[in-house]
Formats: structure tokens, C-alpha cells, sequence
């Protein structure tokens, strides 16, 4: 009996995951029968969804553009660069900060770092204007794509930093200590001996923290006052399908509501996409790295 | 004396390298120059240091590609460039924890803000605490009750249903193609994105009960779509190192697998089992989209789950942010919600810390 119980639990986690899929289809499916004048826009759902999505994936690229050798670097540091004790406690730092809330990072972002950018945004806009993506004016308050990009940014820097520097510290210490043997410097054993190790982690750890960040929502929603989909990212405008579903889901009804719920499918499909690519790698990693 | 000196500077060995102060003079030098650059542009301590420490990297690596060669000048940027990415990542992330502290320690030391609802606290209450400066008013006590009900819901289900979906890939499966499955299957739970774990939920109710019903019920049940993988991936990975010796001695003994388990193997994992449920209420307790979209918002009392929309500390301080008691006086409702945000970190770093505490204190007695 105790052993049709833990089978009972594995088998209804399998229920839980297709419920969910199920559940989101069946309450979208309205948004696709629907007449294409009745979806907010007006012209359908696929233009509906279509600037929120790219507002996403801008939001998650400029996140992980900053993220990822900032957060590599990190790993680095509490692995390899930091004096033994001092790393230690490091680790535990970067693993508490993970912790924090994202509605926390999200104040921050809205009420600090929005209006420390407004003077650097403005000087981008005079003199980088003729760039497409730092086109002016610049927005007053601050609250534009690129803050939420970096909010998101600080966000999943310590996922980075905490599961890369698990990899790092597997690296094989027989190859690291033959390359100093050789005479290597500690940068020449690093990419010799740690790097190439550690390669297929680093990739999923950075695929990891993406799920994260198009998945974030409250950073976005606090940070970031939306509009239509623009190329400039120091105006106010786009939006993501995270933050659009948090804003609008609780005053929504009827056809609004499956809207909302068909967004939500979206983005689980991108994020599935995104976690099974990276859960893919891990494993492919796994067989492969026979250091020992 | 002196010739032997000059006799030593000279071997191969140490030629081509700079003396031991090199850095400490170079960082000296650095610091002088940039308050000097610094003076002439206007003084400000943060671009100080900032100029400093840029003058002392270029500095470091310019004389040793002049003196020690390309691969030890390599060596010497990259050592600067992993500790400035450091430096920079610390940054925002202090800034978070100061701004918090010192927004939210005004609000958190205010009497009544652990004991009092936002019941009866309307813009009218706000606008005087702003023009007479009247204490605020309100507080997070309704928060706080939502909060907790909310996640202790959501433990009470994540955690039988993830340590026995443990158990089963452990103990029983033994790594047929369903467990494969069910770990992959765990793998994507992980990485469903919160806000989609509570349109779920508010779906699925929506279908059972009517649309939209908004209770702590339907929170907790998103809740624990993000919790049961953190759960089940922590208890299995504790389940794994317990020695297969213990096991195999319960079996010689005659006991039964499930008395096996149930008085062998978890008793030993108990502690690892205990942290990763903390750590695992540590990460929901803090999520906010969810929430929105199952709680709904209250300004009172709802010591029931099963009905009634119900008020949470993340949802609490969003909305206070979003949409301020006092529309144009908004600072009651900002500072309440930093006192907010700084209980809620206090929280989630006590769970932090309780993790440690459970790991170590229930930590299987060593025969000796």
C-alpha cells in the first residue's frame, strides 16, 4: 500500500504537468473561435500576442547580455579567485541573495534605479540618438525596457553565479594542478583546465536563468510602463506577456480573461522550450564529461 | 653583500619580474591621481573609486606586459576584470539591501504595523498622517496571516506529494522508464514560470467552481506547482546518499520495505529532507504573480482559506505601490510598503538560516 502511495504521487505530478497544459488550452481555446475584431487590437489574436512576445525576448536578451559574463565571472571569483574562507561565505551571499523576492527587486528597480538612469538615458539619447535603439526623447521617469532588462538582469546574476560555480568547482583538480605543474598562470589553467570543463554548464546555466527572466513578472510589472512595441529601449513602451498577464488578469472577465490565459500558454510553450533545451544539454554534459 | 644582491637580481630565475610592492605602490599612485583627476572635475566618492580602481588595473597590467611579458600581463587582466565583474555585481545588489533597509526600518518600527490591518485605513487617514503629521496608519497584520495560511496550504500538499514521489524514484522504481518520466516531467516543473503556475490554478477553479473564484485555496494550489519539484528534486537527492548498508541490514533483519523506509532511510535523510522543504517555502513565500491572479486583494482579516479573497506580504506591498491608498499623497503607502518588503526579506533570510539550522541540527548522529 505505502509503496501504491509514492507511485499515486509520482503519477499525479505527471497528472499535475498535463492539468496544467490542459487546463490553459481549454480555457485559450475560446481566444482562437473568437472574431478577430473582438480581441483587444482588433486584428486578431496573433497580432495581439505578437509585440509582447518580441517585448519578452528583448527584456530576456538585454537581461542575460548583462547577466552572463558578470555572473561567469562571479562563479569565477568565489571558485577560484577569492581566498578559500572568504569563499565560502561568498557562496552563501549570492545563494541568499537568489532568495530575495522579486517583488523586492521590482520596488527597487521602480523607485531607485528608474530614476538613477534618467540622466545617463537622456546623454544616450543626445549622443547615440541616430542609433535606432537608443532613439529620443528619452523618458522622463526612467521606467523603460532597458531598466526592466537590467532589473532582471541583477535578478538572475545570482542564479548564474550559484549554478556555474557548482560546475567550476567539479572541474577535475588533477587537471587543473598539471596545468600549474606545466607552468601555466592561473588564467592559462582556467581556460586550459576549468572552461572547457565546465562549458556545457555554463550553457545551461545561462538557458536556466533564461527561463527565469521570460518567465519574471513582478520586476517587469513594477518597473516598466508599457506601451506599444518600439525598437528605442529608453522610451517608455513595450511590454512582456508576464507583466501584461499581472496587470491586467485581476480586473479581467470573459473574453479578456482567455486572452490573458492563451498569453499564458505562450509563454509556457517558450519557457518548456527554453528549460527542456537546457535540461537537454545538462544531460547530454553529463555522460560526456568522464573527467574522473 | 651588495654584489651578492646584484648577483641574485640577475639569475634566470627572477629576471623579468617586478619586485613584491609593485601593486601596493601602483595602488597608491592610483589612488593620488584619481583624487587628483577627481578634483579638478568634481569630487564624488563612488566615480573616486571607480577611476581608482580602472588607473590600478591598466597600471598593473601595462607594467607587467613592459616587463614580464604577454602571458603573465594576460594572467593579471583577467585576475582584474573577474574581480571588477565582482565588484560591479555587489553593486546592485547592496543597493537593494540598503535601499530596503533604509526605506523600510521607519515603517517596520512604526507601533501597530505588525498588529493592525489596512481595515478602515482609507486615503482621507493617509492625506492627515501627510499635512498634520499624524502617525501612519495600517498595517501588515491581514499580510501576514494571508501569508502564512497561504504557504502552510501549499507545504501542506507539496510536501506528501513530493517526498513520496521521492520515495517512489528512489526506493521503488528502480529506474524503470515512468521514473525517467516523472524526473523530467519534475525538470519542466521547475522551470514553469510563476505567473503561468497561477493562471493554472485560477483556471482550474474558475471550471470546478465558477469563474472567478479567488480564494488562499486556490494561491496555495499554485503554490504548490512551483514548490512540489523543489521538494521532490531536494528529498531525492538527500534519499540517494543514504547508505545502501542500512537498507540491506534492515531487510537481513526480516523488516519490510515500507517499515524499512519509513524507520531507516528517512530518519537518516531527515535533515536534508527538512532544509530543502524550508528552503522550499523560503522561494514561494516570496512569490508575488501567482498570488495576484488566485488571492485577489484584501484589506482585512481572512483567517479562512476556503473563502474570501485574502491579502499576502508580496501582494501587499505591489498594490501598495501600484495603487496608493491616498493617490496624491502616496508616501504612507510607499513607506508601508518597504516596512513590508524588509519583513518579508527578514522572513525569507530566517528560513534561509532555519535551512541551515535543521541541516545541521537533525544531521544523523555518527556512531562515535
Amino acid at each position: 500500500m505505502f509503496s501504491g502511495a509514492a507511485l499515486g504521487a509520482g503519477a499525479l505530478i505527471v497528472a499535475v504537468l498535463f492539468a496544467v497544459a490542459l487546463f490553459l488550452v481549454v480555457q485559450a481555446l475560446p481566444t482562437f473561435s473568437a472574431n478577430p475584431a473582438d480581441i483587444t487590437g482588433g486584428r486578431g489574436f496573433f497580432d495581439y500576442i505578437f509585440p509582447i512576445v518580441v517585448g519578452t525576448l528583448i527584456a530576456a536578451t538585454i537581461a542575460l547580455l548583462i547577466a552572463t559574463p558578470i555572473g561567469v565571472a562571479v562563479a569565477l571569483f568565489t571558485s577560484h579567485y577569492a581566498p578559500r574562507r572568504l569563499a565560502r561565505g561568498l557562496g552563501y551571499v549570492v545563494d541568499l541573495l537568489a532568495a530575495i523576492p522579486s517583488v523586492v527587486y521590482g520596488a527597487w528597480g521602480a523607485s531607485y534605479l528608474a530614476s538613477q538612469l534618467k540622466v545617463p538615458y537622456a546623454w544616450l539619447a543626445e549622443n547615440f540618438g541616430w542609433i535606432p535603439l537608443f532613439a529620443g526623447p528619452a523618458s522622463g521617469t526612467g521606467k523603460t525596457i532597458l531598466t526592466a532588462g537590467i532589473v532582471l538582469a541583477v535578478m538572475v546574476l545570482p542564479i548564474i553565479a550559484s549554478l556555474t560555480r557548482e560546475i567550476f568547482l567539479q572541474a577535475p583538480m588533477l587537471h587543473q594542478e598539471a596545468a600549474l605543474a606545466l607552468g601555466a598562470t592561473r588564467w592559462e589553467m582556467i581556460r586550459m583546465a576549468v572552461l572547457p570543463f565546465a562549458r556545457g554548464g555554463i550553457i545551461s546555466a545561462v538557458m536556466l536563468g533564461l527561463g527565469r527572466a521570460l518567465g519574471e513578472t513582478m520586476a517587469v510589472a513594477l518597473v516598466l510602463s508599457s506601451g506599444p512595441l518600439i525598437a528605442s529601449l529608453i522610451r517608455s513602451g513595450n511590454q512582456t506577456i508576464a507583466a501584461e498577464i499581472a496587470l491586467d488578469f485581476p480586473e479581467a472577465f470573459g473574453l479578456r480573461m482567455h486572452e490573458l490565459i492563451a498569453a499564458g500558454l505562450v509563454l509556457f510553450l517558450i519557457t518548456l522550450v527554453v528549460n527542456m533545451v537546457a535540461r537537454w544539454i545538462i544531460n547530454r554534459h553529463k555522460e560526456f564529461s568522464g573527467a574522473n | 653583500m651588495a654584489t651578492l644582491m646584484t648577483e641574485r637580481k640577475r639569475s634566470a630565475l627572477t629576471r623579468g619580474r617586478l619586485p613584491k610592492y609593485t601593486p601596493y605602490v601602483i595602488a597608491a599612485s592610483s589612488v593620488v591621481v584619481a583624487a587628483a583627476l577627481m578634483a579638478l572635475i568634481g569630487f564624488h566618492v563612488f566615480g573616486w573609486a571607480v577611476l581608482s580602481a580602472v588607473l590600478f588595473a591598466t597600471a598593473n597590467v601595462v607594467s607587467s606586459a613592459l616587463v614580464e611579458g604577454r602571458r603573465k600581463a594576460t594572467d593579471k587582466l583577467a585576475t582584474s576584470l573577474v574581480v571588477g565583474a565582482f565588484l560591479v555585481a555587489l553593486l546592485p545588489l547592496v543597493s537593494v539591501i540598503w535601499t530596503v533597509w533604509v526605506n523600510g526600518v521607519p515603517g517596520l518600527l512604526t507601533p501597530g504595523f505588525l498588529s493592525t490591518s489596512m481595515n478602515g485605513v482609507t486615503g482621507a487617514v493617509d492625506n492627515a498622517s501627510v499635512k498634520d503629521g499624524t502617525p501612519v496608519l495600517g498595517g501588515v497584520y491581514h499580510a501576514l496571516v494571508g501569508s502564512i495560511l497561504i504557504t502552510l496550504w501549499a507545504t501542506l500538499i507539496s510536501v506528501p506529494v513530493g517526498l513520496l514521489t521521492a520515495i517512489y524514484l528512489v526506493e521503488y522504481s528502480a529506474g524503470n522508464r515512468f521514473s525517467k518520466v516523472i524526473t523530467f516531467l519534475v525538470d519542466v516543473m521547475t522551470g514553469i514560470p510563476s505567473i503561468v503556475a497561477g493562471l493554472f490554478a485560477a483556471a482550474f477553479f474558475a471550471m470546478i467552481l465558477g469563474p472567478g473564484t479567488k480564494t488562499g485555496f486556490v494561491a496555495a494550489v499554485a503554490l504548490s506547482v512551483l514548490m512540489i519539484p523543489v521538494v521532490v528534486r531536494s528529498s531525492e537527492e538527500m534519499l540517494k546518499i543514504v547508505p545502501n548498508e542500512l537498507r540491506e541490514a534492515a531487510y537481513a533483519l526480516g523488516v519490510r520495505k515500507w517499515r524499512t523506509i519509513l524507520k531507516v532511510v528517512i530518519p537518516t535523510a531527515i535533515s536534508g529532507i527538512a532544509s530543502g522543504v524550508t528552503l522550499a517555502i523560503a522561494r514561494v513565500i516570496g512569490e508575488t504573480a501567482p498570488l495576484l491572479v488566485t488571492a485577489g486583494f484584501a484589506t482585512t482579516i481572512n483567517m479562512n482559506v476556503f473563502a474570501g479573497w485574502m491579502s499576502s506580504l508580496p501582494t501587499f506591498i505591489y498594490t501598495q505601490i501600484m495603487t496608493p491608498t491616498s493617490p496624491s499623497n502616496a508616501d504612507p503607502s510607499t513607506q508601508r510598503a518597504w516596512a513590508a518588503a524588509l519583513l518579508l526579506i527578514i522572513l525569507v533570510m530566517l528560513l534561509n538560516l532555519g535551512a541551515r539550522l535543521v541541516a545541521r541540527l537533525f544531521a544523523p548522529k555518527t556512531g562515535r
